[in-house]
């Protein structure tokens, strides 16, 4: 399994996460992985729902010392 | 052929209730979000502690998931900045471009569906719902302007206006469409309890900052002072938080208020030049402007002094940094409250 994409949302408020987690998943083969880290705590809800509303499976959410950290990965096909 | 729709989406009723309309006549709709830097929710409930027990949700993620339907949150903060600086319709009471605005994003809009093979455009407009922008007589200068012409469709006033292209071809029936006017919110409400929504986002104020009388002073307060009509994002973010305080000309302090204030400032300390009071409990102060000569140092440090916990005592110490972080401590008496000029306090 290839290398999950970083991305640093660090200091970004929502919507700028989710922003730069969609444009980059965009450009992205199916099956992609995308690591973002951001420290915006609303990102633990909007992230994992922008997830749900595009098919993206949110593989991880987590908090570690005040970064909110996510794994998802790119929908198999195009809804 | 089944027909696709895209919605402007902002998080409030009024889309939500179009979008759904929409959908009930077999419509596959997607939703679009515009990121303009001047957004209400979000920023500045994330920033302030006193906001944290909200709901962080973002409004039009909310609405989408409501409404089982994709959201493209689209980033226009640069191309928004014409918009805002060089509005052809001019203002509202304050620096809200609204007009332009809707123009602007029905015009990506309709974009958006040419490279993306949609049909037609919803928005959640309602004649007279709002002074500016929603009067009767400036619905065909949208269509117009935004270039979207008849392929905008305003579901939940579609009746009270001319037949759209979707209504003519009959890919929507006008019957199912509203005819709804004027401010009352009372009919959206109704159609809403209809829908089974319950839980809501009515901004009182709209979902933009440039409403607001005191951010908008800020702004133009801040062109004043650079001479030109421009900004950036850190400039619109700054302006939704701390104290403003412009002693000069020369340079201003924005002094946080709270714990989440001095949070979100710090992340700016190596942009600006800083003050920080070491002897008591107190605000972080970033100066946007000159480097300070040595009597615009002590008097922004007795300004910024007067907002610690150290406000009655004799001195307080504080700590400057310039923007290559070489800090020197200050000693400074903290001023008095009279003795902050009304003329300094920006809105």
């Amino acid at each position: 399994m290839s290398e999950a994409i970083e991305l640093d949302a660090r200091r970004l408020f929502c919507p700028l996460p989710v922003i730069r987690l969609q444009n980059c998943i965009n450009k992205q083969p199916p099956g992609t992985r995308v690591r973002i880290v951001a420290t915006d705590p609303g990102s633990m809800n909007d992230i994992p729902t922008w997830c749900r509303i595009n098919g993206h499976e949110m593989l991880e959410a987590r908090e570690q010392d005040r970064e909110y950290i996510f794994l998802v990965r790119k929908h198999d096909d195009e809804a | 052929m089944a027909r696709k729709a895209v919605a402007l989406i902002s998080g409030g009723l009024d889309s939500l209730l179009a979008t759904r309309l929409i959908q009930q006549q077999g419509i596959q709709v997607e939703g679009i979000n515009f990121f303009t830097g001047f957004c209400v929710e979000g920023h500045t409930h994330a920033i302030r502690n006193r906001d944290q027990r909200r709901a962080r949700r973002n409004n039009a993620l909310w609405v989408a998931e409501q409404l089982g339907i994709r959201l493209h949150i689209i980033d226009i903060v640069d191309e928004y900045k014409q918009v805002v600086i060089n509005p052809k319709h001019g203002y509202g009471a304050n620096l809200n471009p609204c007009l332009d605005c809707k123009i602007f994003m029905v015009h990506k809009a309709h974009q958006w569906i040419i490279e993306n093979g949609f049909d037609f455009i919803i928005t959640g407009e309602v004649i007279g719902q709002r002074p500016k922008s929603q009067r009767r007589r400036y619905m065909p200068v949208i269509s117009e302007e935004s270039g979207a012409d008849d392929l905008l469709l305003r579901p939940l006033c579609a009746r009270n206006l001319p037949e759209t292209r979707p209504e003519r071809e009959r890919w929507v029936e006008r019957e199912g469409l509203k005819d709804f006017q004027g401010r009352s919110r009372k009919p959206q409400i109704a159609l809403a309890r209809e829908f089974g929504f319950e839980d809501y986002a009515q901004p009182a104020g709209g979902c933009c900052f440039l409403t607001d009388q005191t951010y908008s002073v800020k702004l133009r307060d801040l062109w004043d002072n650079r001479g030109r009509r421009e900004y950036e994002l850190d400039d619109i973010m700054l302006l939704k938080v701390g104290r403003h305080i412009r002693p000069s000309r020369k340079y201003k302090l924005i002094i946080a208020r709270e714990e989440g204030e001095n949070h979100f400032l710090s992340g700016y300390r190596h942009q600006f030049q800083t003050i920080r009071t070491v002897s008591h409990p107190g605000p972080l102060a970033l100066v946007e402007g000159e480097p300070l000569d040595p009597a615009q140092l002590e008097l922004a440090c007795a300004i910024t002094a007067r907002f610690s916990k150290g406000r009655d005592a004799e001195s307080v110490e504080l700590r400057f940094s310039d923007r290559e972080q070489s800090s020197r401590s200050v000693r400074v008496k903290p001023l008095r409250a009279e003795q902050i000029s009304r003329d300094w306090v920006i809105a």
